[in-house]
């Protein structure tokens, strides 16, 4: 009844060919970014500093995941290690040139982790599916090993750690101790919303359509003039730029120092999750994943003794540990047998339902 | 996107109960960040009980401490940095006076937010060594000895074995150790004593996720034949080591440890383990005053979750040294500035001129449990000499005197370590805070 095209005329092709072109859609997203601004306003650090900015991170490194995975079909185990070299070039470009603006640094660490992408993704021109896994896991063990093995990267730091300097923008700071939740969740929120409009018109574009054309069949597409070899690597460059940039928001922007294990395969297997629960070959759908396996935790471990206080059920930290497991990983479970093709696939056919609502067919 | 608003909705609803508990003014908030879950629960649980068992104990006996309650709140980490770092997030809104993040990776992140959060990090023996330096890191205290300090010591008790540090030339020492930051740490002093006393070293990383499968190392160990083992592990990696050791046929009374090992570590090798040898600092049984009060007034009023025989054991009684220092940084803390109710700033001047001698030990019942420690404005680490404990099969006993730290070695290290922390992080702040007198 409210959310239905009748009444929209196109009247361009360019207006038909729109990303959003229901008027629904557009002012809903445009409230969700007005919102997702304002929370600055509400002053809790804890959500910001704890909840939104790791949450946006994660997002954005599943979009990067979700690229290669999702919308080209090669799977990757290598995140967490691209993750982890954009956020050791990030270290190294901001303490070599300390003039620099730290968000020209992170956007340009994304350029370094694409050439390492590149390099680990050529493999993936001649083996497919779980080998490919496979190959790209040399990459993440080959690549923690480096971060340990070469004192170079960490400016020859004994403790092995790289931390987050002092750095700012217009006379702020925004990296480092100093800078409050609010600038850094600004300049994190910024970057991602941009981030992510890029990455839309790259995968409705003709760059995606290719990337999807190879995904659905590689034989065809290169029967059809699309040059594997060119596509296949230019996935893994524009992914791994993403991982990279998440990578390097992670540490200057959320932990302010990190030691090698942070990039390790867990983190990894962490964003492919993400990638698979939020629904393959899908933006939204890596939000909605970083939501659900970040975010639900989260407020499971908040909600869960304050719903079992009442009763007088003392509860201890460790069995809130124990209790967000098991749940999240029912709930991991129940999702994927109601819809195996992720969250992004149930908000589509809510979306569906909707329009046809109150009168389905 | 639309799933993100819901979220965000959800997240200003949950907000206010995140500032709910607003603790009545008249306790002192101390939250334990603990990890009884994940691949190092076999240790974290330990200490955790530990810790909290001191503090409650302070609480059912005292009524706290200067007459003032504590409420004490675990977080559990997991030891993932993510989550510690969540957890310090969702405690900072509380007025902590103190933080332990007890894991060197959420330790690192945190060092340079104390300042400005005012809350001053007590990361017993572990985390940056450099910041022992009181000077660079007057929010950081790392009592009661650095893993410097450690490895000094164990190279000095071999001198001593074998009649003199310079014995050791010529002989071969294999260094077996966790490769991350924690274990990569000692070796530029290593391979500095290796220089001075003519001794080789031979090293054996093990990657954390082959923490229970060290069998090619030791491989190497067999092949290479050192004089002496010495062991830079944690959580799982300890026991593993010790087994495989014994599998291997290492002579067990030649493997030396920093301070990390558990009686769980040993006891899963049992008696094979015999002759193990690793540092301490604190005593390894439980016929203490200040226990006997926590088994009266804690473990036989079921609020302990400890298991009753792990009280007095090596890693529970660790928990109950660092809650000490924590207990002892606020009762300083109330003598310094005059207030009953103390806030993170009073507790790093507290800390700063915390001296626990041993008159104090025996106040607090704790004499002979540890030797009385000291810190300054300057070291914030105090470089305890730690004794020497073996293995008997059942338990671990003191077999040494207490064996100073290489001063002379150690220093330099330290003070190039932190200028250097320092001259890395640009506008690292120059130390503003006024230094008290001793109390």
């Amino acid at each position: 009844m409210f959310y239905r095209e009748a009444g929209q005329f196109k009247t361009t092709y360019a207006a038909d060919m729109a990303i959003f072109p229901l008027r629904e859609d557009r002012i809903g997203l445009a409230v969700i970014i007005v919102c997702a601004y304002a929370l600055v306003f509400t002053g809790n650090s804890f959500l910001l500093q704890a909840v939104m900015i790791p949450f946006l991170v994660f997002s954005l490194a599943a979009i990067g995941l979700n690229l290669l995975t999702g919308y080209t079909g090669l799977l990757s185990l290598g995140t967490g290690a691209f993750m982890g070299v954009g956020a050791y070039a990030c270290y190294k470009l901001t303490t070599a040139f300390p003039g620099l603006n730290i968000i020209i640094c992170i956007l340009a660490s994304g350029l370094f982790s694409a050439a390492i992408g590149v390099l680990f993704g050529l493999p993936s021109l001649r083996i497919k599916g779980f080998y490919l896994a496979v190959a790209t896991l040399a990459a993440q063990f080959f690549l923690q090993w480096c971060f340990i093995r070469v004192p170079w990267l960490v400016n020859y730091n004994v403790s092995g750690a790289i931390e987050a300097p002092l750095r700012t923008l217009f006379g702020v700071p925004i990296v480092g101790a100093t800078a409050t939740p609010e600038t850094r969740y600004l300049v994190v929120l910024t970057l991602v919303i941009g981030l992510t409009w890029v990455a839309s018109n790259i995968v409705h574009g003709r760059i995606g359509r290719a990337w999807m054309a190879v995904r659905d069949m590689d034989i065809a597409a290169e029967l059809i003039g699309i040059r594997l070899l060119r596509t296949k690597l230019l996935a893994f460059a524009v992914s791994s730029y993403y991982c990279g940039v998440a990578g390097a928001l992670l540490v200057f922007l959320w932990y302010g120092g990190a030691e090698y294990d942070v990039f390790n395969i867990n983190q990894s297997f962490f964003i492919l999750f993400m990638v698979i629960i939020g629904g393959l070959g899908s933006l939204i759908g890596s939000f909605m994943g970083a939501a659900l396996i970040f975010i639900l935790p989260i407020i499971l471990g908040m909600v869960m003794p304050a719903i079992l206080s009442p009763f007088g059920i003392g509860i201890t930290a460790a069995t809130v540990e124990h209790l967000r497991f098991m749940i999240v990983g029912a709930l991991i479970i129940f999702f994927l047998i109601v819809e195996p093709h992720g969250l992004a696939r149930l908000w589509q056919i809510g979306k569906q339902k909707l329009r046809v609502w109150p009168f389905p067919y | 996107m639309s799933k993100m608003k819901s979220f965000a909705v959800g997240a200003i609803v949950c907000a206010p109960m995140l500032s709910a508990p607003a603790f009545a003014q008249d306790s002192i908030y101390v939250p334990l960040l603990t990890y009884r879950t994940g691949a190092f629960a076999g240790s974290g649980i330990h200490i955790a009980d530990g810790m909290r068992d001191y503090l409650t104990m302070l609480n059912e006996r005292d009524g706290g401490i200067g007459g003032v309650k504590l409420v004490l709140e675990e977080c559990e980490t997991g030891y993932d940095t993510k989550k510690g770092i969540e957890c310090y997030e969702a405690v900072k809104s509380k007025n902590p006076v103190v933080m332990n993040p007890w894991s060197t990776g959420i330790t690192l992140p945190l060092i340079p937010r104390a300042a400005v959060d005012k809350i001053p990090i007590l990361s017993m023996a572990y985390g940056l060594s450099a910041s022992a330096d009181g000077q660079t890191f007057p929010w950081v205290f790392n009592p009661p000895a650095t893993y410097w300090d450690g490895l000094s010591q164990i190279i000095s008790y071999l001198g001593t074995k074998e009649g003199g540090l310079d014995k050791l030339k010529g002989k071969k020492i294999g260094y077996i150790f966790l490769d991350a930051g924690y274990g990569r740490e000692p070796i530029p002093l290593l391979e500095q004593l290796a220089k001075d006393y003519g001794f080789e070293v031979k090293f054996y990383p093990i990657a954390a996720q082959d923490m229970q499968n060290q069998s090619s190392q030791w491989l190497n160990v067999r092949r290479d034949k050192p004089d002496y083992m010495v062991l830079w592990g944690w959580g799982a990696m300890n026991g593993a080591a010790v087994k495989e050791a014994a599998r291997t046929g290492y002579p067990m009374d030649k493997f030396y440890s920093v301070w990390w090992p558990g009686d769980d570590d040993l006891r899963a090798t049992g008696e094979p383990a015999k002759g193990f040898k690793s540092l301490n600092w604190h005593s390894a049984d439980g016929n203490y005053k200040a226990l006997a009060d926590i088994k009266k007034h804690v473990v036989d009023k079921k609020l302990s979750q400890a298991n009753p025989d792990k009280v007095g054991e090596v890693l529970y009684n660790r928990g109950v040294y660092n809650s000490m220092l924590i207990a002892e940084g606020i009762r300083n803390a109330q003598k310094v500035s005059g207030k009953k109710v103390v806030t993170g700033e009073d507790v790093r001047r507290g800390l700063e001129t915390m001296d626990i001698n041993a008159d104090r030990l025996k106040e607090m019942g704790m004499e002979g449990f540890a030797q009385p420690i000291k810190l300054t404005c300057a070291d914030h680490n105090g470089h305890l000499a730690t004794f020497m404990q073996e293995w008997d099969g059942k338990k671990f006993v003191k077999i040494s005197e207490p064996i100073p730290p290489m001063v002379d070695k150690v220093k330099p290290l330290l003070d190039s370590a932190a200028k250097d922390y320092a001259e890395k992080n640009a506008g690292w702040p120059k130390r503003s805070e006024a230094c008290d007198k001793a109390s």
